[in-house]
């Protein structure tokens, strides 16, 4: 029986960067991917790599991956064709600056600048967005990444590094046993054993959870995404709009990238499609947004499939049910910036046993309090 | 709902019609017929005879087969399919969206021209064979004044013939087949003697009018300057041959267009005779998918005249499974189908096999996918470096088959390249999966905007 310091169950970015954390800290480790690494939601994102927006329990966790995408080329070999391009965030109305404003001061309190920009402003610097925008914030150090590079460049590395990385391999079972945990593999006989059980399976995270008995209730998401053909460089920064799900960004070989709205996606058939009405809807959202794109061709639509939470923000954390396992699943639309940061985490968590960025608003217990609040006040487990 | 209106569309509507079925008909031309007929616009007109030769006749019949059925189908000319959601179709005509439910379809789509690329052939002046065709079916004018035909198959002498017969200058046919050496040895192309005389007809004619028809050749490459392709350089039998042209038509036989079927969910596999992925049905038009029907080239290439049976024969199955078929039809069609098989296959393994070592020796400065501009030494580089050989992957690493035409046009010759470099079974290469839209849409009228 093969035994690993650390096993890990989901090739994405998430479990990818665990597995070169983990592995740079010295670990034996073994990921299991049922795919392709990056085969789902890491590897066919819209690719934004944003801090700006983010809820403040995610925000240490977004400044510390910012720092990793930022030396990714160190780390993994290649940049992942990352760019801090900026994030500009519109806003409709007075209501929306109101937000925005509110909103600098959080993000100064993590040590995030944003830039206040007036509708002059906006016209002066951008000048092909469409009208009625109020003003935008700038997030100068966010950007955009190549999502279909990301996680396979951290399996290449974590590989290069011992990292052993099986793809086309299902972890079908887990159970914990004195020493750790036990791994049957679908379809084959011998089963493996590690000290720690990292879950990083994305939208199927919960399911893996299950096993262990910590329940949450995980659903799927599919963003509709679009992409034209190439255009004369004209968007810089990666933009979005306040209340708005428009968001859009122009990569570096000049396509426009754009999504809004939600396809459909099966987790259990592996199944995802964007909407045909969405797309529509995304297209005049997109127009609205620059009109100059007008004329350009779309030349495809795709989605994936994503976990989301009930409360829209990832669970990360130790699990409540089992000692040394260790969850990182349901990043609900905005788990791409976040990836390399998790993977780090994931690692000083399971082997240092703690880290030093704070992550404490996103344990599975939250969900606990409230489900046994709901059932059986009395059981209140302890928080 | 039909999705294409050629031969098998046709035969497939006029099929439903005769059952009291009101079929719709889609078809992205202006007028019915599909590749095989196109019609040029009545200004240009000539007559089928002239445009069609010894498909004149059949050419007639679908014309007047369409026309006697028109008042009971409902057809939609000029429109493109451009995604389908479960059972409903989304089209857009004249820059309009519609959504159209639909309980069964049947789909038709066709093939389109293989391609291998060579150096030279981004060029102005160098079309695809079938594009060759379409300028002078369609808009009854040659792609250039003294044109070059390369490749294989069938077609490549039909429209050398057909450019030479309506006065262009031919100046050379370069097949990489051999296709003339063993035809005494080849029963199986008695199984369709007219087919056959007709492709020897071709050749004598072109022979007639002093065209060179070189065969067992491979391409070096395609010559162009700042004025367009000024020659073409090819090998055979060792020694250097060279034609002076300025326009190329290249085909290397065909492939199905697949894209709907994807989108439809389909099963494929992996067809060794043909080199490419086919969806898999069960020899009467059903697919793995209860309410999709296919039939013609876009189920397998197989020519006009299957194209036309087997519409017909799967919209039995479609009318059958509505509890409404003739079995009896149906086993004339299955017979006069399979009876064929055997010509078509030794289309496809003897005469005009496809030559998958040109795609593998695509030299490294030759550009494969011209949408994104990526080379055959990208291509191999991208393999060798990631130790990859799924032609998905080999996509997301390196933009290949990511522009206008997803892969429609490169993918075919990718394959090949990537399996080879990679020293895999070409079926382990998988395929590119088609995503909406089927053909790039400018987003003015995604939006639905009509200015
Ligand atoms: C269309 C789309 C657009 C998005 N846009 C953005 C964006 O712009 N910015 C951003 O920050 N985020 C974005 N996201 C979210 C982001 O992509 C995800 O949050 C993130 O990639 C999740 O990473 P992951 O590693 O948790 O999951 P995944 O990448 O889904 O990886 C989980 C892996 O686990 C594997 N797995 C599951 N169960 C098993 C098992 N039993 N055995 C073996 N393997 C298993 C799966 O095959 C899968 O590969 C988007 C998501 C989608 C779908």
């Amino acid at each position: 029986m093969t035994r690993f310091d650390v096993a890990i169950v989901g090739g994405g970015l998430a479990g990818c960067s665990a597995a070169l954390h983990a592995r740079l800290k010295g670990a034996s480790v073994i990921l299991l991917e049922r795919g392709r690494c990056g085969g789902q939601a890491s590897g066919v994102n819209y690719g934004g790599v944003r801090q700006q927006g983010r809820h403040p329990a995610e925000l240490p966790l977004a400044c510390r991956s910012r720092q990793i995408w930022g030396r990714l080329a160190e780390l993994v070999g290649t940049d992942c064709e990352f760019t801090a391009t900026g994030h500009l965030k519109l806003a409709r109305n007075d209501a929306d600056m109101q937000s925005l404003l509110a909103y600098r001061d959080i993000a100064r309190d993590y040590g995030i600048d944003l830039e206040i920009l007036s509708v002059a402003d906006l016209q002066c610097r951008y000048p092909y967005l469409g009208d009625g925008y109020s003003g935008a914030s700038l997030c100068a150090a966010d950007g955009q990444a190549n999502p279909r590079l990301a996680a396979p460049a951290f399996a290449r590395k974590a590989r290069e590094l011992g990292v052993t990385v099986r793809e086309h391999c299902e972890l079908e079972h887990a159970e914990k046993v004195a020493d750790g945990f036990q791994l049957t593999i679908k379809g084959e006989a011998e089963q493996l054993t590690a000290g720690r059980l990292i879950n990083t399976a994305g939208a199927w995270g919960a399911r893996v959870a299950r096993w262990f008995g910590d329940e949450v209730d995980e659903q799927v998401m599919a963003p509709n995404m679009c992409v034209t053909e190439p255009v004369a460089p004209l968007i810089g920064p990666n933009l979005g709009i306040c209340g708005g799900s428009i968001y859009l960004r122009q990569t570096k070989n000049g396509s426009v990238v754009f999504g809004a709205g939600l396809g459909v996606a099966d987790a259990d058939r592996l199944w995802a499609r964007p909407l045909a009405h969405v797309s529509m809807e995304a297209a005049r959202a997109a127009i609205a947004m620059v009109p100059q794109l007008a004329n350009v061709l779309v030349v495809r639509t795709w989605t994936g499939i994503e976990g989301r939470m009930p409360d829209g923000l990832p669970v990360l954390g130790e699990s409540r049910k089992a000692q040394g396992l260790f969850h990182a699943f349901g990043f609900s639309g905005h788990g791409f910036q976040l990836g390399p940061a998790v993977g780090a985490v994931l690692a000083e968590l399971c082997l240092d046993g703690t880290s030093a960025t704070p992550i404490d608003g996103l344990s599975l217990g939250r969900f606990g309090l409230a489900r046994a609040l709901a059932s059986a006040p009395s059981m209140l487990p302890k928080q | 709902m039909i999705i294409g209106a050629g031969p098998a569309g046709i035969s497939a509507a006029k099929t439903l019609a005769a059952a009291g079925e009101r079929p719709v008909v889609i078809d992205e031309n202006v007028y019915p017929g599909g590749q095989i007929f196109r019609r040029p616009p009545a200004a240009f007109a000539r007559n089928e005879t002239q445009l069609y030769g010894f498909d004149a006749s059949r050419a007639r019949r679908l014309k007047s087969t369409f026309e006697a059925i028109a008042p009971s189908i409902e057809y939609r000319a000029e429109t493109l399919v451009w995604s389908v959601e479960d059972r409903r179709l989304h089209v857009s005509t004249a820059g309009i969206l519609k959504c159209m439910p639909f309980s069964r379809i049947l789909l038709a789509t066709g093939a389109m021209d293989r391609v291998i690329p060579i150096n030279g052939w981004t060029a102005p002046g160098v079309f695809s064979l079938g594009a060759a065709q379409i300028a002078l079916k369609a808009q009854a004018t040659f792609i250039g004044k003294r044109v070059v035909f390369i490749g294989t198959g069938p077609l490549l002498y039909l429209v050398a013939y057909q450019y030479a017969k309506a006065g262009a200058d031919v100046a050379a046919v370069l097949d990489s087949s051999k296709p003339f050496s063993k035809i005494t040895a080849l029963p199986a192309l008695l199984a369709d003697i007219s087919n056959f005389s007709r492709g020897l007809f071709y050749v004598s004619q072109l022979r007639l009018r002093g065209v060179k028809i070189q065969t067992a050749i491979a391409p070096v490459e395609i010559v162009a300057g700042d004025r367009g392709v000024s020659s073409i350089r090819y090998e055979q039998s060792g020694q250097q041959g060279q034609s002076d042209c300025d326009a190329v038509a290249i085909g290397y036989g065909l492939r199905s267009e697949t894209q709907l079927a994807d989108l439809l969910g389909l099963s494929f596999q992996f067809d060794r005779r043909q080199r490419q992925w086919l969806p898999v049905t069960d020899g009467a038009g059903r697919t793995s998918v209860p309410h999709v029907y296919i039939a013609g080239d876009g189920a397998s290439v197989r020519g006009s005249e299957v194209a036309e049976w087997e519409g017909e024969l799967a919209a039995l199955s479609l009318l059958e499974d509505m509890g409404r078929g003739s079995q009896k039809r149906a086993s004339v069609l299955r017979r006069r189908i399979d009876s064929l098989s055997p010509f078509r296959r030794a289309l496809d393994e003897h005469v005009f096999p496809f030559p998958h070592h040109f795609a593998e020796a695509i030299r490294d400065e030759t550009i494969v996918c011209r949408c994104e501009g990526i080379t055959a030494g990208q291509i191999r580089e991208t393999v060798a470096t990631t130790g990859e050989a799924d032609i998905n992957r080999i996509k997301a690493f390196s933009r290949l088959g990511m522009g206008r035409c997803q892969g429609r046009v490169c993918g075919a010759a990718a394959c090949e390249l990537i399996a080879a470099t990679a020293r895999t079974d070409i079926s382990a290469t998988g395929r590119l999966r088609g995503q909406a839209p089927l053909k790039p849409i400018p987003l003015s009228i995604l939006a639905g905007d009509r200015r």
